[in-house]
């Protein structure tokens, strides 16, 4: 319950946080032209869990939030200011959870993780990436139209190349992709998204299982040799890796993919732009991250000390949210931040956090949106929707934004 | 300009690597920064600032001449 006291009562006056989403501009972040014509670049918002935090919004405070080591990013610290209310607490939840650990706890656990991610790594697996991309599109073209863009190739392509490269078999898609929504679902109950984790957990513990005793050329098997064999790593920590990057790994992709296409086909120039030059897909794929942002509802911190930030004194105790998807539409930092541009050069954007937990599967996931993106311009340079643009079905009760569906045709 | 690199901050987000591959690196082992050039040429100070600029983790440091 972060930041309420005694002496500090929730006002109620305070928005509750998240906003509702907008239904007009679908794509834009709720209600961030209000945020960003207030004179502070940090507001308090009310919590769906009770109490309140601190919002931040704009780049340069939402990059030094995230870079500041009095920020935790546990959440089972007391205070942590949380979306959804924590279920009780068990050690094997925790285990391997680095994306919920400070440094140096942290940094040890990425370590044994960064060299598959690197973009040297990424490169050797991109023919596989290209394959994966063919062979569900020669499946949707042979099936022929009208497809579901979401369900024939933007949710495909990664769970099936994150399957490889973790050695975990796609044939159990259905399984892991189902209990993935489940935990990001933002409207489920605790338990439900306790029986989700515990599921995932049982069917990954029994794999890392598998790879002690089978060994292996994948992630999952070299992990479990090189460290959990060693006694560096236990077994329920190797499991909790696993589960990170399984879910982490393949519907963050899939919903990018989908909104982009969308995006795409509201932009045909840049559409057929891509066709003709396939060098300007990297631009396009920055620009497409910052302007979609899909962690819609920010990074929650919980300050370990006093700091201040953009002018305010925040203090020890106090929770934080890092709000991505507003500071990428910051006009300080990107001019005319509402348009979508693939030429301004956006870089600089926080579509994958900031900070010691800044994403490590981004060179993955470039290379996915890029190999996916382009593939999809060349062999179906014709491809429209198949109803109405007000009608493609949003998802948004998940902490990932993204589509339900997404009709086409050609 | 002098080039540094702390690898007891780094961790491994590759952006260096991405924004100026002719300065950084990462080691096989653990993924974290190398530094393959420690005097950058002026051709590429711009990218050298930006990298770090762009690093996550504030473990880029850059001396002007
Ligand atoms: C476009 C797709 C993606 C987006 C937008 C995205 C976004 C993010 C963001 C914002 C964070 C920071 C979370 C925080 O600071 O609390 C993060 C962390 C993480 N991401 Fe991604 N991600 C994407 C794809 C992937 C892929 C393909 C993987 C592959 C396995 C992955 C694995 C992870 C992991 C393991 C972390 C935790 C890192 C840490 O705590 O050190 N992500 N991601
Ligand atoms: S950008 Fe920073 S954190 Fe990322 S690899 Fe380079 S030095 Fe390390």
């Amino acid at each position: 319950m972060s930041g309420t006291t005694a002496t500090q009562p929730t006002p109620a006056d305070l928005p509750l946080f998240p906003f509702p989403e907008p239904v007009a501009h679908p794509l834009d972040p709720p209600a961030y032209r209000d945020l960003l014509s207030g004179e502070a670049p940090i507001t308090r918002v009310a919590l769906p869990t009770g109490g309140w935090a601190w919002l931040v919004t704009r780049l340069a405070e939402v990059r030094e939030v995230l870079r500041h080591p009095a920020f935790s990013a546990d959440i089972a610290k007391p205070g942590f200011p949380l979306l959804r209310p924590l279920p009780r607490p068990r050690d094997r939840d925790r285990a391997g959870l680095f994306i919920r650990m400070d440094p140096p706890e942290h940094g040890r656990y990425r370590r044994m993780l960064t060299p598959e991610f690197m973009i040297k790594s990424i490169r050797r697996l991109e023919p596989l990436i290209q394959q994966t991309v063919d062979r569900f599109l020669d499946d949707m073209v042979a099936a022929g139209p009208p497809a579901d863009l979401v369900d024939a190739y933007a949710l495909p392509v990664p769970s099936l190349v994150i399957c490889h490269l973790l050695g975990v078999p796609y044939e159990d898609h259905c399984f892991f992709q189902s209990r993935s929504r489940v935990l990001l679902n933002s409207s489920v109950s605790v338990e439900e998204a306790q029986g989700a984790a515990d599921e995932l957990r049982d069917y990954l513990s029994r794999l890392v299982t598998a790879k002690q005793r089978d060994g292996g050329d994948d992630l999952l098997a070299r992990l479990v040799a090189g460290r959990l064999r060693g006694g560096a790593l236990t077994h329920d920590e190797a499991v909790g890796m696993a589960v990170l990057l399984l879910v982490a790994g393949h519907e963050t992709t899939a919903n990018m993919i989908g909104l982009s296409t969308l995006v795409l086909l509201r932009h045909p120039d840049q559409y057929a732009a891509l066709r003709d030059d396939p060098g300007r897909a990297p631009a396009l794929v920055e620009e497409l991250l910052r302007y979609l942002t899909i962690v819609r509802t920010g990074l929650p911190r919980l300050a370990l000390a006093d700091v201040e930030i953009g002018g305010t004194r925040i203090r020890a105790g106090e929770g934080v949210i890092a709000l991505l998807s507003v500071a990428n539409r910051d006009e300080g930092a990107f001019a005319d931040a509402d348009r979508f541009d693939v030429d301004r050069g956006a870089h600089q954007h926080v579509a994958f956090g900031f900070g010691v937990h800044q994403c490590i599967g981004q060179p993955l996931a470039r290379a996915e949106l890029r190999i996916a993106l382009v593939a999809l311009a060349e062999r179906l340079p014709a491809l429209r929707l198949a109803i109405p643009d007000d009608e493609v079905p949003l998802r948004r009760d998940s902490f990932i934004y993204g589509l339900q569906r997404l009709p086409v045709t050609w | 300009m002098r080039v540094r690199a702390d690898r007891d901050r780094c961790c491994g987000s590759g952006n260096c690597v991405m924004t100026a591959p002719e300065l950084f690196d990462q080691d096989d082992a653990e993924g974290l920064v190398l530094v393959r050039e420690p005097e950058a040429p002026p051709a590429l100070h711009d990218r050298a600032r930006q990298a770090a600029e762009l690093c996550p983790a504030a473990a880029i440091q850059l001396d002007a001449d």
